[in-house]
């Protein structure tokens, strides 16, 4: 990005900062002088200069500062001026070290990159499926995965309610590296449209089918009449058979895996709730947030969770 | 002068004290006040919606400013966690500023886009049931209340007073637009454009 920190000063502004920062100093420094004593040894008479102030015959002594509180105001003046000359701070005089805010931070940027780019362009050369076996990779991969994926994903990589949990081997979008790769990098968004409008008849036998699909507990007459609804209206992404579509990221309703299931709720509550107010689920793009070579070692990571399957 | 004169005259000695004590503000605070840097936006800034204003209140209003910061300032350990640094432009529409300075949980200058719409209510509902090691509270409240945007039209018109570029189109919709929301939903409204203005600069 260029110029976001902006134009640099016009040259009134910069003459204003120039003039009251070293008028400042100035000021300082004429303050310091004016007020300045240096003799304090007594006249002829044995008298010492006064202030003038008395209060109850106590009169107060005019001495002169201490000395060691004198020199480093001296020297506060000095580090000031160096400072000026040396680092921004006049206007648009940009100091003789050239230093500068964004300056620093691109420096540290280039250091890095420097120390890491060898690495993760070595580990970006590797195929995916080789890379989820090398455990030095899987190290580094662990640390991306904790600090970009786990606040959704868990830090145990087991999902949650709206959450996919990446440790089984159920995949809304296909457990394929290649896969993997396109849901990290480009995201996903899941939309299961509402069907209030089927009537709730009609919920309740397909819930009940669904529930037969995976085996759960349902009521066997009713799942019978849902089943000629699911093939009109839900084969479509499901497919006939029920088992999904990783394409459409539709999701496998025969493995027994419910990915919208709250703690201790029933899994046709569950299905009940989809059907009626639809869900939609959306997974963040994450090229532009981590960038494509720790998007590669993130995948191998998934990926690696899928083998120890 | 005699510093007597100064010594005896409280008055005085207080005005002397205050122009003193304002030549550090003349230089480094008035010229930001009439530099591009930080009076024009960055490209892309729109003002923020109604819906999104009301969920900027409801993060004042629940003090969210008291743990996350909004600054990420220019340090590779900052920029490398949270993207790109803060730049003065894309705040000239902030009034106030909501930076704050301590950071219990994580800055949020740039959570925009980051985590879904249903994460953030997940999370902010309870935060242990998505982090489990979280000890921010829960704000389940805001599921309850609805907005009923009356203030709305007056906040839009304050903020234009200020220099905020709402059309006379915006202010009229405003209430209609926030009218019977949920909190939550102008809350998460307001975090989804976090920062967003500089996507893609990391």
């Amino acid at each position: 990005m260029n110029n976001l920190w902006g134009d640099s000063l016009s040259g009134f502004w910069s003459a204003w900062i120039i003039i009251i920062t070293l008028g400042t100093i100035a000021l300082s420094v004429w303050i310091l002088m004016a007020n300045r004593r240096t003799d304090k040894t007594p006249d002829a008479d044995g008298n010492v200069e006064t202030t003038g102030h008395a209060a109850d015959g106590i009169e107060e002594y005019d001495n002169p500062l201490p000395k060691w509180w004198f020199q480093l105001f001296v020297l506060t003046v000095v580090f000031a001026l160096g400072y000026l000359v040396l680092y921004p701070g006049l206007g648009n005089y940009a100091g003789i070290l050239g230093w500068s805010q964004e300056g620093q931070w691109e420096e540290e940027v280039a250091q890095a990159e420097e120390r890491f780019t060898p690495i993760f362009a070595q580990y970006q050369e590797i195929p995916i499926p080789e890379l989820a076996e090398d455990p030095e990779a899987m190290q580094v991969a662990e640390r991306i995965y904790q600090n970009n994926c786990a606040v959704c994903h868990g830090s145990n990589a087991q999902g949650g309610y709206g959450f996919p949990n990446l440790t089984n081997d159920d995949w809304l979008y296909g457990g394929e590296p290649e896969n993997i790769l396109t849901t990290l990098n480009n995201g996903r968004n899941g939309l299961m449209p509402a069907w209030q409008q089927l009537g709730q008849n009609n919920i309740e036998n397909l819930t009940q089918y669904v529930l037969s699909l995976s085996n759960e507990e349902h009521d066997e007459a009713q799942a019978e009449q849902g089943e000629s609804t699911f093939m009109a209206v839900c084969a479509a992404c499901h497919g006939p058979s029920g088992t999904g579509n990783t394409a459409l990221g539709a999701p496998n309703l025969t493995d027994d895996i419910w990915l919208y299931l709250a703690p201790g709720q029933e899994v046709g509550d569950s299905i009940r709730q989809t059907l009626r107010n639809g869900r939609n689920g959306h997974m963040p793009a994450q090229a532009a947030y981590i960038g494509e070579e720790r998007v590669h070692l993130v995948a191998a990571y998934v990926y690696s969770l899928r083998l120890a399957n | 002068m005699k510093h007597e004169i100064v010594e005896k005259n409280v008055g005085l000695l207080a005005v002397l004290i205050l122009v003193a004590i304002s030549f550090g503000g003349l230089a480094e605070v008035v010229p930001l006040f009439f530099q591009k840097q930080t009076t024009e936006p960055v490209e892309g800034l729109e003002p923020l919606s109604a819906l999104e204003l009301e969920g900027r209140d409801i993060y004042r209003r629940e003090g969210c400013v008291g743990c996350h910061s909004q600054m990420v300032r220019p340090f590779r350990a900052e920029t490398e966690r949270y993207g790109h640094y803060n730049v003065a432009g894309e705040q000239v529409y902030e009034h106030n500023f909501l930076w704050g300075s301590k950071r219990t949980g994580p800055d949020l200058a740039r959570v925009g886009g980051r985590y879904s719409d249903d994460w953030h209510r997940a999370h902010l509902y309870n935060p242990r049931d998505v982090v489990p090691e979280s000890i921010m509270p829960a704000y389940p409240w805001l599921f309850e209340n609805t907005l009923d945007g009356d203030a709305t039209p007056a906040k839009m018109r304050t903020l234009r007073q200020l220099g905020v570029p709402y059309t006379d189109e915006d202010i009229a919709n405003a209430t209609a637009d926030v009218r019977g929301t949920q909190e939550i939903t102008a809350l998460v409204a307001y975090l989804q454009q976090l920062g967003t203005v500089l996507e893609g600069t990391r």
